[in-house]
């Protein structure tokens, strides 16, 4: 579970002798908590766009010390790029080099955040091109960032405005520690129903959320996660990981519902429980998922089936539960865990491949539905995460797992169930059937 | 409004006070943990190991933690004598709030559910708004004492002030005081171990071995579907890497269990039937049930799943051979069920202790018998008799396994669940009962009915 490297390469020694044969130095990453600033250093905002001046002023309303123009070595928390009104692929030079001229005095652990458009066969070809262009930009530059810095963008739908409640949750959550381990992503934000929470250090207070294989690992750290955040929680794990399911609902003061959910009445029981303890349902956290690896060519059907079932088909049959149900009326909000390995592959795992990519199709298919009750459903996409399974990889394998992104090194659970919490956040309402990776730009998988 | 006191309660019903119970006392549920054989997963768990297992997965489940407890009774039948307020550290170290109330409780293998009678009565008296009751034993982690010769060594010598009176205090040890005593089976005032009280009980009611097996079959296959059912996914909480009980055997058969060999009344030659089979082994394990005023299970969101009705002990004389040891039930359930006017026809699920198979059938014996029913039941003929699609349906002791307090817990909460669930689907009322026969000739029996 430890990355014993990432600790030799940030001390004494060890540093000295990294860094002089070029070695990866993984960053000690700024993770959240309780009562941090939301970044440290002054937030320079670039790009001369009137959604850039409207950011500006509201990050002036949340307290930062923002700047229009960068002051020379000065230290900057984050840098904003406005590049919402490209229309040509010329446009990108003046606002991108400027913002280039900064990119030294980024602090580490800083963050480099794109506001756009997105491209689509609407667009004059000129613009679309300009649109896609930060695309391949911000995904370049990301790679280039050091020292735990990372790089993301906002995808603003047309007639979303960049201070829109969504568009600010997501600012907020790529400029704090939440996103530590997101990287070389962009979030698409499509709707205007997000409510900016009351509390920001409690946004899920008054929240009813079930957790699905939340006896360890991913699962755990969720339901830690959403009960900082102010959710009240109903823990659910098979009858067979009981024991380790009720020390977790001890811990965040939930209840655990020992459920095995590929049963065809999972999606019964969990509301049933939920109605009888909260009087409702607000989110839903898909993470139980298992792996049952082989080359196809060994496959059997257990190991098919037992993935596909666990990992998808018990989704959906809880969603449609979910979306029948008077319970689930509240800003409901859906969050499944898929996998970069549903986006890019990975050899030995066809069927878990296959789930997880199932996942991010039911998704995008869902959040009509999910809107209409004016909810949303979204995913996270991990990538290599320290948890017991990858622990149990063999050591050459994980090494590379773990290096081969741009953060140089493993998530861990809680920057996924960071991820979680965000988009099961009132706020956080506009983003709909949206996959979001959380692999710190893992090399695999664009 | 935020108290770091303890709240009290208002009155039950005001104007009322000192009168007599009027509200309900209900199950709202129960966990367990898996039982396991003497010997196997739990053999390095202590009673206080299994019993906090056993209270903080029933917390888990209701989201107890850092509640007050009205109170907490428990017991084991096995016990250290460091554990003299085994309950009270079980709730220290739970999720529990560290202000609720515990006591100890100890009868025999009715421990578990005379826990379940006592914190119902006060609940519906209006002492308490909340219980929970509970046992546990752990015949792996037995008790071993010195013999009374050392014992007595040791206490002199501590008492002895001069070098010459130690010496001569010591010189009273012999080789043979050395030798630790394990707990024992055996009823103090016979010798003989219960298998061999019931082998007695087994031979005067003529329960012939096939029928012992057969009725082992059903508890096992009665607990292996209710396992693959998932009726257990809210009533056991896995352990030690156990999470069915380890004695279950859901392959086994009528065939298999002829097989085995007699190991009780083998005095009794051709006579004998008694087997590990249909016998109860020693066994592991902890068990609790959450009760409750309606008052209280409604104002926490908790489910109603029956209330407890009454209850009633008996005991009887089995040292001068007048009945046998097991079977003080049947006296006790004819009472309980003439206090409310019912029979046994008017009971939809019957939950008796499979100690034996043959304690089941000695029993059933003796409520079908005319001449019993009217000599020793004072009544017109027969009790009545059981009928067995009602009886023991999740499987019982001879499958899951006996820890000896925790039995009448495993069965609270498994005929609370029953009968809800039975009630809900038929739309009316059902009644359980619940039988539990005990050492020391003693028997306590309840009466639940859904919610």
């Amino acid at each position: 579970m430890t990355d014993t490297y990432a600790q030799l390469v940030n001390h004494g020694v060890g540093r000295n002798v990294a860094r002089k044969l070029g070695l990866p130095q993984p960053a000690v990453l700024r993770r959240y908590q309780p009562g941090q600033p939301l970044i440290t250093g002054p937030v320079l905002v670039q790009g001369n766009t009137a959604e850039a001046d409207n950011l500006a002023a509201e990050l002036l309303s949340w307290d930062l010390d923002v700047r229009r123009h960068a002051v020379p070595r000065e230290k900057l928390g984050a840098i904003i790029l406005a590049l919402d009104e490209v229309s040509h692929p010329g446009d990108l030079e003046k606002p991108i080099l400027s913002a280039a001229a900064s990119l030294r005095d980024l602090a580490p652990n800083g963050r480099l955040v794109t506001v756009s458009r997105p491209a689509s066969e609407a667009d004059s070809p000129a613009a679309a091109a300009a649109r896609q262009g930060v695309d391949g930009f911000l995904r370049s530059l990301a790679k280039e960032l050091r020292g735990g810095a990372t790089g993301n963008g906002i995808v603003l739908q047309e007639g979303i405005k960049a201070t829109s409640p969504s568009a600010l949750a997501a600012l907020r959550f790529f400029l704090s520690g939440r996103s530590a381990f997101v990287d070389g992503q962009f979030l698409t934000v499509s709707g205007t129903s997000g409510v900016p929470a009351r509390d920001p250090d409690k946004p899920l207070a008054g929240r009813i959320a079930v957790v699905t294989g939340a006896a360890r690992g991913i699962g755990a750290a969720i339901a830690r996660t959403l009960h900082r955040d102010g959710a009240s929680l109903i823990l659910v794990d098979i009858p067979a990981a009981g024991d380790q399911l009720a020390a977790v609902a001890n811990e965040v003061r939930g209840t655990a519902l020992q459920l095995d959910i590929s049963r065809d009445d999972a999606g019964q029981r969990i509301i049933a429980h939920a109605a009888q303890r909260h009087g409702r349902l607000d989110i839903m956290v898909h993470n139980a998922g298992i792996t049952r690896d082989k080359l196809l060519a060994n496959m059997d059907q257990v190991r098919w089936n037992s993935v596909i079932s666990i990992n998808i088909a018990a989704q959906l049959r809880i969603n449609e539960a979910l979306l029948a149900s008077e319970y689930f009326r509240k800003s409901p909000r859906i969050v499944s865990v898929a996998s970069t390995s549903g986006i890019a592959g990975n050899r030995g795992q066809t069927n878990y491949a296959a789930s997880k990519a199932g996942v991010m199709g039911m998704v995008r298919a869902t959040a009509l539905l999910m809107a209409g009750h004016g909810g949303s459903i979204n995913a996270v996409a991990p990538g290599f995460i320290e948890t017991d399974m990858t622990a149990r990889i063999p050591f050459a394998v994980r090494e590379i797992g773990r290096r081969l992104n741009s953060l140089q090194q493993g998530g861990q659970p809680a920057d996924v169930a960071e991820t979680i919490a965000f988009l099961a956040s009132d706020a956080a309402g506009g983003i709909n059937g949206e996959v979001l990776r959380v692999c710190g730009q893992n090399m695999v998988g664009a | 409004m935020s108290i770091d006191g303890q709240t009290t309660a208002g009155p039950v019903e005001p104007g009322k006070a000192g009168t007599p119970a009027t509200r309900r006392a209900v199950i709202v549920g129960g966990n367990r943990i898996p039982f396991a054989r003497a010997g196997g997963q739990y053999a390095k768990s202590s009673n206080l190991d299994m019993l906090t297992a056993a209270l903080d997965g029933l917390i888990a489940r209701f989201g107890l933690q850092d509640e007050r407890i009205g109170e907490v009774a428990a017991g084991a039948v096995l016990k250290h004598s460091r554990d003299f307020n085994l309950t009270r550290e079980a709730v220290l170290g739970s999720a529990l709030s560290a202000e609720t109330p515990a006591y100890d409780l100890q009868q025999a293998c009715a421990t578990g559910l005379e826990t379940v009678v006592g914190l119902a009565n006060k609940i519906k008296l209006g002492q308490i708004d909340s219980a929970i009751a509970g046992g546990v034993d752990s015949a792996s982690d037995a008790p071993i004492v010195v013999s009374e010769g050392l014992r007595e060594v040791i206490l002199d010598l501590n008492r002895a002030r001069t070098l010459p009176q130690r010496l001569q205090v010591l010189s009273r040890l012999r080789p043979k005081d050395l030798a630790p005593l394990a707990p024992g089976t055996a009823e103090p005032r016979t010798g003989l171990s219960m298998g061999e009280h019931q082998a007695l009980t087994t031979a005067q009611w003529k329960v012939s071995r096939e029928a012992q097996d057969e009725l082992a079959f059903n508890s096992h296959r009665n607990l292996a579907a209710a396992y693959e059912a998932g009726f257990f996914d809210d009533l056991v909480t896995p352990y030690r890497g156990l999470s069915r009980d380890g004695n279950l055997r859901a392959d086994t058969s009528l065939e298999k269990l002829a097989t085995l060999k007699p190991v009780f009344g083998k005095n009794l030659g051709a006579g004998a039937t008694m087997t590990a089979g249909n016998s109860t082994p020693l066994t592991d394990g902890a068990s609790t049930v959450l009760l409750a005023s309606e008052a209280w299970a409604d104002a926490h969101d908790l489910p109603k799943l029956a209330a407890v009705v009454d209850a009633e002990a008996a005991a009887v004389d089995f040292v001068h051979g007048k009945d046998g040891l097991l079977m003080a039930p049947v006296f006790a359930v004819p009472r309980l069920l003439a206090r409310h006017g019912l029979t046994l026809a008017d009971i939809d699920f019957f939950e008796i202790h499979e100690a034996f198979a043959a304690t089941v059938l000695s029993t059933l014996a003796a409520w079908e018998d005319e001449e019993f029913g009217r000599t020793r039941l004072g009544l017109e003929g027969a009790f009545g008799s059981v009928d067995r699609s009602r009886l023991n349906v999740n499987g019982s002791s001879l499958a899951a396994g006996h820890p000896f307090a925790a039995t009448g817990g495993r069965i609270a909460a498994s005929l609370a669940k029953q009968l809800h669930a039975k009630a809900g689907a038929d739309g009316r009322p059902v009644r359980g009962l619940v039988s539990v026969c005990a050492a020391g000739g003693q028997g306590v029996v309840a009466l639940l009915e859904s919610l």
